[in-house]
């Protein structure tokens, strides 16, 4: 049982936990993440550690309600508890003196850039940061993001707030006004990633990406994280989640992420229509 | 009565069948097949046991189970007294009773087979260690003073709970790593409940909980501590028992189509996130109507029966070879025959096709014939040139094997192994390349028994034994 300390509501639907886990705060690093199971009926989600404290024993974690299992977490509060806790998963962020790195986020993917901003800024990078979402009140982080980077840019779909168009837009400009760049780093949803990966394309920006496809039980036994790079099948939770994005099949990771779409609804309505009381296992 | 008219009265006993689910009934639901004896009919079966001198049976256990002994306590009534006996031996004698594959050990040399029917080894041990547990209590077993010494156990499948269980008597302190979140291994993530029960397993787990032996839970070494880190943190011994779990899939175009799963996915999926209760539970998992099932072994079985559970109108295994070459359990293969599992023999899937949404929508395949028998002495199958068709599936589950899973080995650089990535150790003593590191069961001879795996624990503890005390 791993016990709640903090819950907060970052954005809409988008909530932040600090866990109780003083074994994985210790080991994790940037990019890794662990595996959750809310209780004994529940499934195995994994999430990025957005941030640790090895000291205090916590590990935090950033995650947007987009379902079942999320929602349910969604609910638990401060003193609650989940089940199970498994990780560090994935293999490390690889951190090196590169130069000038600009971090992308987009939406949730803004949790999982920002430990790795953060690391990369401590290697003695330059460290660009561009983060976007669909509107303004679904942008999270934007102050940590602020801290870790040495200039940052804004943008959000709809133009509530600051740039009004797409990270990818924002890069292309940077690019454009001649700034020499070393990496990219790339997380955000499918469609975000790949356009980035296409504007870095043609620069020959070496730009790293952070998959999340369905997983089970994320130590390389079951093969449902399988993505097709450079031509051959990886597993994403034990060979990734980070690889060269100019190499990913990204039309295949997305159809193999909707491949329980209509289980997955039927699993929410369920939920929602017993007044997410179906709180089995929690204390 | 002379005791020769008394032995061949009691051959004349037939072996006693143990009674089954309905096929038609059971090929819906996911409870066990087999009922398992009752009291008296056990009592006849082991009345068939001629009580040999020089017990050839005992010779055909790995783990020399006093098969005669508890077969005499079964007869007299001893029921509690048969499964004490048992557990001398076997820490996991309820899992045995089910998945041994008894026909190629302890019957396979039993007197009787040679002339009729082996005694049913299988069936009585499975019935003294159901007895147990249903009317046992629990009953510290004898430990031997502290030794002070600390053992750490990766891995909670067969190999590594028999290791635990020997330790712990031994004095030692011990502690189990698990990666999943339940123990077990093979046994809750594989094998599926109809054919061993998830609750025999948490109870077998519990008791060697309650004798002293520490489990950790999703632990994954190799990445919360490393081989090295644990010897660190004060863990005189480590041994690895962390199985074959790595999936292999065909290589052949298609594979990552929705619908297509390895069969360690589709069980785990199935088994150890009891996906076949959605939505009570969380876990999503494909129910295809045409199923193609790869392989031949009992992982294959046991896929093809979740999938005709799961819902499905038909279920071909689909097997390079033939009939006669087919590696699963026959007591497996009869099952899955009589629940409707249909067989496509010396056929080879050569694509797996999609629709647009990326789902599974076909399967090419390639007529097979034997020819020349290749080094495992089977008759090599070669393609039939112009018998390509299609088969009409929605989905793909691949049961070809496994293989080693690396997280181990790759973050402890002075352990040595083979060419496929398993653990070299000592088939005697589980003793690896690095000082106090032991390794037995899946690991180290790639995917095999149940039974074997926890002899190779037992001869580890041994050895480990040894190592710590001597
Ligand atoms: C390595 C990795 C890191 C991630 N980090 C984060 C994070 O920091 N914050 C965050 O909000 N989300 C993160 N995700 C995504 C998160 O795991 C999914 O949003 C979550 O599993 C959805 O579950 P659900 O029941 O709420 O939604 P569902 O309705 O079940 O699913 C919604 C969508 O989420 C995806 N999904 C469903 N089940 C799984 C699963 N078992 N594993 C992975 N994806 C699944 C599918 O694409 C699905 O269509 C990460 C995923 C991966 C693989
Ligand atoms: C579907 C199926 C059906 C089978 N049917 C039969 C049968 O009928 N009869 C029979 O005798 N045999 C059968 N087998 C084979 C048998 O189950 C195995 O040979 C046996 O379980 C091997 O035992 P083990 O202890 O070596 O490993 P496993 O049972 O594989 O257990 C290994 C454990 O180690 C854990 N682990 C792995 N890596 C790590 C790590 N890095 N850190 C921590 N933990 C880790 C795993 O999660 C797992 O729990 C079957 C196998 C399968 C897959
Ligand atoms: S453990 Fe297996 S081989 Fe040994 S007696 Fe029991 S069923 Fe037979
Ligand atoms: S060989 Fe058969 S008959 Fe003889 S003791 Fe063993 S089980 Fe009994
Ligand atoms: S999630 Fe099972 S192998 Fe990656």
């Amino acid at each position: 049982m791993f016990p709640i300390l903090e819950a907060r509501l970052l954005a809409t639907a988008v909530k932040q936990f600090k866990i109780a886990a003083p074994e994985i705060a210790k080991k994790r690093k940037p990019g890794q993440f662990i595996v959750l199971r809310i209780h004994e009926e529940g499934e195995r989600i994994p999430l990025t550690i957005a941030d640790a404290d090895a000291e205090a024993g916590t590990i935090t974690l950033i995650f947007q309600e987009v379902g079942k299992s999320t929602e349910q977490l969604g609910k638990l509060k401060a003193g609650d508890t989940v089940s199970d806790l498994i990780g560090p998963l994935g293999v490390p962020t690889h951190i090196e003196k590169y130069g000038t790195v600009v971090c992308v986020g987009g939406g949730i993917g803004i949790a999982p850039v920002y430990p790795i901003a953060k690391a990369m800024r401590e290697a003695g990078n330059t460290v660009i940061s561009i983060i976007g979402a669909r509107t303004k009140n679904l942008l999270i982080l934007e102050e940590e993001m602020a801290r870790v980077s040495h200039s940052l840019k804004v943008s959000t779909d709809d133009g509530s707030y600051g740039y009004h168009g797409f990270v990818s837009d924002i890069l292309q400009d940077i690019i454009d006004e001649g700034m020499t760049i070393n990496l990219v780093v790339a997380i955000g949803p499918v469609p975000m990633m790949r356009v980035v990966c296409n504007v870095t394309k043609n620069h020959k920006i070496k730009t790293v990406v952070s998959l999340n496809p369905i997983m089970v039980d994320a130590t390389g036994m079951c093969g449902a994280c399988r993505v097709t790079v450079g031509g051959r099948t990886r597993f994403v939770c034990v060979d990734g989640p980070e690889f060269d994005g100019h190499e990913v099949n990204f039309a295949e990771l997305v159809k193999r992420q909707r491949a329980y779409l209509n289980q997955e609804k039927l699993s929410l309505e369920t939920f929602r229509h017993q007044g997410g009381a179906c709180m089995g296992g929690i204390s | 009565m002379t005791e020769t008219t008394e032995k061949k009265k009691r051959t004349q006993i037939p072996r006693q069948k143990m009674s089954e689910q309905d096929p038609k009934v059971r090929a819906k639901n996911f409870d066990e097949v087999p009922l398992g004896y009752t009291p008296e009919l056990a009592k006849l079966e082991a009345s068939r046991c001629l009580q040999c001198k020089k017990p050839t049976c005992i010779d055909g256990c790995p783990v020399s189970i006093d098969i005669p002994a508890f077969l005499d306590l079964i007869l007299n009534g001893d029921f509690l007294g048969a499964a004490r006996k048992l557990k001398e031996m076997n820490s996991l004698p309820a899992v045995c009773g089910r998945v041994c594959p008894q026909e190629d050990q302890c019957e396979k040399v039993c007197i009787l087979g040679k002339k009729g029917e082996p005694v049913a080894i299988g069936r009585l041990e499975r019935f003294a260690a159901d007895y147990e547990m249903a009317h046992g209590e629990f009953i510290m077993p004898p430990k031997a003073p502290p030794t002070g010494k600390k053992v750490a156990v990766v891995g909670s499948g067969p190999a590594g709970l028999t290791l635990a269980g020997d330790l712990i008597k031994k004095g030692h302190q011990v502690t189990i790593f698990e990666a999943l979140h339940k123990p077990g291994g093979v046994l809750v993530y594989g094998i599926p409940e109809f054919r061993l029960p998830k609750a025999i397993v948490q109870a077998e787990v519990d008791y060697l909980q309650k004798t002293g032996v520490e489990l950790k839970a999703n632990m994954v070494i190799g990445k919360i501590y490393t081989v090295d880190e644990l010897m660190a943190n004060g863990y005189d011994a480590v041994f690895l028992g962390t199985g074959a779990g790595l999936p292999t899939f065909m290589n052949i175009p298609g594979e990552n189509f929705n619908g297509v799963y390895s069969a360690n996915e589709y069980l785990t999926r199935s088994n150890l996130m009891k996906a076949y209760l959605f939505p009570k539970y969380d876990t999503p998992i494909a129910k295809g109507k045409k199923v193609a099932v790869l392989g031949g072994g009992n992982v294959a079985m046991d896929s093809a029966r979740t999938a005709l559970r799961l819902g499905a109108d038909d279920v071909y295994i689909v097997y390079r070879r033939s009939k006669k070459e087919l590696p699963a359990r026959i007591e497996e293969v009869h099952h899955a025959e009589e629940e409707g599992v249909q067989f496509h023999f010396l056929t080879l899937p050569v694509e797996i096709l999609g629709n647009e949404d990326g789902w599974v929508c076909g399967m090419k395949c390639q007529r097979m014939e034997l020819g020349e028998p290749d080094e495992s002495g089977r008759r090599r199958p070669i393609p039939v040139p112009g018998s390509e068709f299609t088969l009409e599936v929605d989905m793909v589950v691949v049961a070809i094997g496994t293989g080693a899973n690396p997280l181990i080995q790759s973050t402890t650089p002075d352990l040595k192994t083979n060419k496929w990535g398993y653990i070299v150790a000592d088939p005697e003593t589980g003793d690896t390349s690095k000082k106090g590191v032991y390794a037995g069961g899946d690991i180290v001879t790639g995917s095999a028994t149940v039974i074997l795996a926890m002899g190779a624990g037992r001869k580890a503890a041994d050895a480990i034994h040894k190592y710590l005390t001597g």
